[in-house]
C-alpha cells in the first residue's frame, strides 16, 4: 500500500511503486481532469504539482510522490495563484478542444505561484513544455499576464 | 424581417414527461402528417429544442465540439431567435440519428469541412423562431388575445396591454400541442442581440477546472482499461503470440488476439502498457513491407506525366503556355501529416448478450453507430453511441477505424472495456493527410501578367473511399477545393486532377482539407510570378483582383496592418498568401519570418485580415484563426510522417514535432464587417498560412522552398 495525499485527502493505493501518479489519478482514484497526452513527458498534459512544482505524472513513479502533497486541476482553484489563472483562462477564453488545458493551468499556475509579474521569457520557460494542437497558445500567454496584474476583468473587447 | 415557409421540416409534440419538444429535420422530408400533437409519437426522445414544464430549455447539439465553439454558436443561434439566455441553456450531445441531425451540407450526421455554421445558420434560427412562435401562441390562447400583442423575452412571454406574463415552462405543455407555424418570421439582422456579440463560450468553465469530460474519461462500474499494437505495417497479420510475460504482470487481466492487432486488456493503463511491451508478437508483414516514402512520391511524379481528369477550363491555357516565351514551370510537394491530437484515439465498449453500448469522441456519430453495429453483429438500434467532448478532432475523428477496433476487441471482453491508445500507435496508425504531388505553369504577358495558368494535382481520392457517391467521373471535388476557385483575373485556366493512390498507408482528412494543400501551390507560385516579371507581391496580386472587391479587401486590409514595404532588418522578411474557395471565406495572412544564421527558421508575427461573412461570434472566429495558424505553422515548418518498410518512422511528439508556446509567432487578425452569407471560419487559418511562411522565407534567404516542410528543406538547400 502506498499512501498519497491528494489535493488535502489521504488515499491508500494498492499499486506497483513505479507505477507513474498520471494512471494512479485516472484510473485507481478516479480523477480524469488530468490528461494522458504523449506518456514520455512531452506534451505536458498530465502536469501536476507535487509539494507546489510542478511535474509531468506520466513519469512520475508514485513512490516518488509518496509522503509528499499532490495538487491536481479539480483543486487548483482553492490556491491564490490557481484562482488567478482560472479566472484569467475564463476571461480571456483560453481553452478550444480543452483537453491540453488542465496541463497548462498548472504549469501556469506553479509559474504565477513562484514568479508573481513573470516575463516573457519566463513564461517562455514555463510554458514551452505544455502542448496544444488547438494553438490556444497567444491566449494562454496573455492570460498568464492578465492573471499577474491582478484580479480577472468579466467580459473583454470584440 | 425575412419571413420562410418551414412547416415542411419543422416538426413539435410533446416531450416525455411534459414540455415542448421541437425537431429541425434538415436531412430527410418528414411525411406530411408529421406536424402538431398527432405526430408527438413519433418523435425520437431527443430534438433541437426541448423546453421543460420546469423552464428548463436544453438545446440537443447536432454539431460535436473539438474545439472549434460549437457548443456556443450553435446554442447562439437558437438562443437569438428562441428568446432566451445563453447562459441559461443546458445542452446535450445529440445521440446517432441522421434523421434529426444530419449535417444539410453533407447529407448526414458530421462536423468537418468548416460546414457547421453556413449549413446550420437558417435551420436552427428556423428552429428557434418556430419554438418561440407556438409559446406566444400558447400565451395568446390562454388569454384569448391576439398573438400580436405578445412577446417573448427571456423565457417569459408579456401580454404588452396588461403586463400579464407566463414562463415558457408554464406554456410549454400548451404549446406542444399547437401546430407548427406555417409561416416563421426570422428576426433582422439589426435586431439581434446575440449574433455578432462575443458571447461568453459555455464549455470554458468545465474546461478550466478538469471537470469536461472526453471520451477517454468514460469510467464504469467494473470497466477494464486496453491498450492495443496493431500490425506495423499496413496490411499485415498477427502470426505469432506469446503472452506468457505479459500475463505475469500484475494488473493484467487478458490478452485479446485479432488478426491485424494485439491488446492488453487491465486493471489500469499502466499495467496494460507493460503487458503490451513485454508481448512477443510475430508479424506477417504482408504486401506492404518494403514500401517506403520514396517509393510512393515515384508513383506519384510518374502519375503526374499523365493527363488528369479536367475540373476547370477556361480557353486553353495549355496551349498558351507551349507557345508563351515567358513561362514558369513548378513541381510542387506537401507531404504525409498526422492530426496528433492531444486526446489520443480512444473508445470504450460494452457488448452485452443483446446489444452494445459504445462511448467515444465521434465527428460522425452515426458512423460510428453503424461500424460498431457491423462489428459486433447487432443491428444498429441495438448499438447504443454515447458522444463525448472530443480532445481535437482536425478530420481524425471523421474516420471510426478506432470505433471498430475497439467493438472487435471489446467482443472479446467480460464487461466494459476501454481501449485507449498510446501516442505511439496514434502517430503510427492515423489516417494521414495524403501526399500530394502538384505540377504548375504559367505564360506570362511581355508586361508581365499571366494570361494562362495551368494545375496539376495528383494524389489519392478521399472522397471516394469516404462518400463515394460524391467522387463523380474521376473528379474528387475536395482535391481541387482552391485551385477551381482561383481569383486572379487569368484569360485561360486549366485545372486538372490525376488519381493516384498512396500503397501502405490510409489517408483522409486534415485540418483545412484541399485548401491547405492547394493554397500553399498557388499562392506560393503567384509569389513565383511575381518575382519572375519583378514585382512587389502585394501590387501583382492586387493587380489581378479587380473583378473580386471582397479578395481585393482583405489584401489591402492585411498589407496595411502587416506595415507591408516597410523595411525589416536583414534574415527576416514578409510573404503574402490569399485563401479563397469552396468555404466562401476571403482571407489573407501576411506572415513575417526570422531565417537565423544557423538556418532557423522563425515565425516572429503573422497578420490575417478575414471577410466571411456574417459573423456569428468573433471572439470564437479569431480564436479560430489564431489557433488555425498554429496548427498549419506546424506543419508548414516541421510536420511530415514518412515510411521506411512500410512502417511510420514518426512516434511521439519527440520526433513529430509540433509548435510551442515558445515558438508561436504574434498573430493579429481583423475581421471585415459583413453582411454577405456565413462562411467557413474552422479551416482557412490553417490553409493560409503555409505560403504566407514559406514566401516570407523566400523573401529573407531568396531561397524558393516547394516542397514541406520548409525546415528540413531549407537545410537540404543550403
Amino acid at each position: 500500500m502506498t499512501q498519497l495525499k491528494i489535493n488535502g485527502r489521504t488515499h491508500d493505493v494498492d499499486v506497483r511503486p513505479d507505477m507513474p501518479v498520471l494512471w494512479v489519478l485516472r484510473d485507481v482514484v478516479g480523477l480524469t481532469g488530468t490528461k494522458f497526452g504523449c506518456g514520455i513527458a512531452a506534451c505536458g498534459a498530465c502536469t501536476v504539482h507535487l509539494d507546489g512544482q510542478p511535474i509531468r505524472s506520466c513519469v512520475t513513479p508514485v513512490s516518488v510522490a509518496a509522503g509528499k502533497s499532490i495538487t491536481t486541476i479539480e483543486a487548483i482553484g482553492e490556491t491564490p495563484a490557481g484562482k488567478k489563472i482560472q479566472d484569467a483562462w475564463i476571461a480571456l477564453e483560453v481553452p478550444q478542444c480543452g483537453y491540453c488545458q488542465s496541463g497548462q493551468i498548472m504549469s501556469a499556475s506553479a509559474l504565477l505561484a513562484g514568479t508573481p509579474n513573470p516575463t516573457d521569457a519566463q513564461i517562455d520557460t514555463a510554458m514551452s513544455g505544455n502542448i496544444c494542437r488547438c494553438g490556444t497558445y497567444v491566449r494562454v500567454r496573455a492570460a498568464i499576464k492578465q492573471a499577474a496584474l491582478g484580479p480577472a476583468v468579466a467580459g473583454k473587447e470584440a | 424581417m425575412e419571413t420562410v415557409s418551414r412547416r415542411d421540416f419543422l416538426i413539435a409534440g410533446s416531450a416525455a414527461g411534459g414540455g415542448l419538444l421541437l425537431a429541425c429535420l434538415v436531412g430527410e422530408r418528414p411525411r406530411p402528417a408529421a406536424t402538431g400533437a398527432a405526430a408527438a409519437s413519433d418523435f425520437a426522445p431527443n430534438a433541437f429544442v426541448r423546453i421543460g414544464t420546469d423552464g428548463g430549455v436544453t438545446l440537443v447539439m447536432p454539431q460535436v465540439e473539438m474545439g472549434q465553439g460549437m457548443y456556443t454558436s450553435m446554442p447562439m443561434l437558437l438562443a437569438e431567435e428562441l428568446e432566451v439566455k445563453l447562459d441559461e441553456v443546458k445542452l446535450e450531445h445529440a445521440p446517432p440519428s441522421d434523421k434529426l441531425y444530419a449535417n444539410p451540407f453533407l447529407g448526414f450526421q458530421a462536423t468537418g469541412g468548416s460546414t457547421s455554421v453556413r449549413a446550420f445558420y437558417e435551420p436552427l434560427r428556423q428552429a428557434g423562431a418556430a419554438a418561440r412562435t407556438m409559446l406566444v401562441a400558447a400565451a395568446a390562447q390562454t388569454w384569448n388575445v391576439d398573438p400580436s400583442s405578445c412577446r417573448a423575452q427571456r423565457g417569459v412571454v408579456t401580454h404588452a396591454p396588461t403586463g400579464r406574463t407566463l414562463t415558457y415552462g408554464a406554456l410549454a405543455d400548451k404549446a406542444a400541442k399547437l401546430p407548427v407555424p406555417a409561416q416563421i418570421t426570422l428576426k433582422a439582422p439589426k435586431d439581434f442581440t446575440l449574433i455578432g456579440t462575443p458571447a461568453r463560450r459555455l464549455d470554458t468553465p468545465e474546461k478550466v477546472n478538469g471537470t469536461a469530460m472526453f471520451g477517454i474519461d468514460v469510467r464504469l462500474p467494473g470497466m477494464k482499461i486496453a491498450t492495443v499494437a496493431a500490425s506495423p505495417v499496413l496490411g499485415g497479420k498477427v502470426a505469432g503470440l506469446d503472452e506468457s510475460k505479459a500475463k505475469a504482470i500484475k494488473g493484467v487481466r487478458q490478452v485479446v488476439r485479432l488478426d491485424d492487432a494485439v491488446a492488453v486488456v487491465a486493471d489500469h493503463m499502466w499495467a496494460a502498457k507493460q503487458g503490451l511491451a513485454a508481448l512477443a508478437v510475430t508479424w506477417d508483414d504482408g504486401p506492404n513491407a518494403n514500401i517506403s516514402t520514396a517509393d510512393i512520391v515515384q508513383g506519384l511524379a510518374a502519375a503526374s506525366e499523365r493527363p488528369g481528369v479536367v475540373a476547370k477550363k477556361e480557353g486553353d491555357a495549355p496551349a498558351a503556355i507551349a507557345r508563351s516565351k515567358k513561362k514558369v514551370e513548378a513541381v510542387y510537394e506537401v507531404p504525409f501529416l498526422a492530426h496528433a491530437t492531444m486526446e489520443p484515439m480512444n473508445c470504450t465498449v460494452h457488448v452485452r448478450k443483446d446489444g452494445c453500448e459504445v462511448w467515444t469522441g465521434s465527428q460522425v456519430l452515426t458512423r460510428a453507430q453503424a461500424v460498431a453495429a457491423e462489428a459486433s453483429g447487432f443491428p444498429p438500434e441495438k448499438v447504443v453511441v454515447h458522444n463525448h467532448l472530443l480532445g481535437g478532432g482536425f478530420g481524425r475523428r471523421l474516420e471510426v477505424d478506432y470505433v471498430a477496433q475497439a467493438v472487435r476487441i471489446a467482443k472479446k471482453v467480460d464487461g466494459p472495456v476501454k481501449v485507449v491508445w498510446t501516442r505511439e500507435e496514434d502517430i503510427q496508425h492515423d489516417v494521414y493527410r495524403p501526399y500530394y504531388y502538384d505540377r504548375i505553369a504559367a505564360a506570362l504577358s511581355p508586361a508581365g501578367k499571366p494570361v494562362a495558368w495551368r494545375h496539376k494535382i495528383v494524389g489519392p481520392s478521399i472522397i471516394a473511399r469516404w462518400a463515394p457517391p460524391a467522387f463523380k467521373d474521376g473528379l474528387d471535388e475536395d482535391a481541387v477545393d482552391a485551385a477551381v476557385h482561383v481569383l486572379y483575373d487569368i484569360p485561360a485556366v486549366q485545372i486538372e486532377y490525376v488519381r493516384h493512390e498512396e500503397p501502405g498507408l490510409n489517408t483522409g482528412w486534415w485540418r483545412g482539407v484541399g485548401p491547405t494543400h492547394n493554397v500553399f501551390v498557388i499562392e506560393s507560385f503567384v509569389d513565383e510570378l511575381a518575382h519572375a516579371t519583378k514585382q512587389d507581391p502585394v501590387a501583382f496580386r492586387r493587380a489581378l483582383l479587380a473583378k473580386a472587391p471582397r479578395a481585393r479587401g482583405v489584401l489591402e486590409l492585411a498589407a496595411k496592418q502587416a506595415g507591408w514595404g516597410t523595411p525589416l532588418p536583414a534574415g527576416r522578411g514578409r510573404g503574402v498568401s490569399l485563401l479563397y474557395s469552396g468555404w466562401n471565406t476571403y482571407m489573407v495572412q501576411i506572415a513575417e519570418v526570422e531565417v537565423s544564421k544557423a538556418g532557423e527558421i522563425g515565425v516572429r508575427r503573422v497578420v490575417c485580415a478575414a471577410d466571411c461573412g456574417v459573423v456569428v461570434n468573433p471572439d470564437i472566429v479569431k480564436a479560430q484563426i489564431e489557433g488555425g495558424i498554429v496548427f498549419g505553422a506546424s506543419s508548414t515548418l516541421w510536420g511530415q510522417v514518412t515510411l521506411k518498410n512500410g512502417r511510420v518512422e514518426q512516434s511521439n511528439f519527440s520526433d513529430y514535432r509540433v509548435m510551442r508556446l515558445n515558438e508561436t509567432p504574434a498573430i493579429d487578425v481583423h475581421l471585415v464587417q459583413s453582411g454577405e452569407a456565413p462562411g467557413g471560419m474552422g479551416e482557412p487559418g490553417t490553409a493560409c498560412v503555409s505560403a504566407a511562411i514559406a514566401n516570407a522565407v523566400f523573401a529573407a534567404t531568396g531561397k524558393r522552398i516547394r516542397k514541406l516542410p520548409l525546415q528540413p528543406a531549407l537545410a537540404g538547400s543550403a
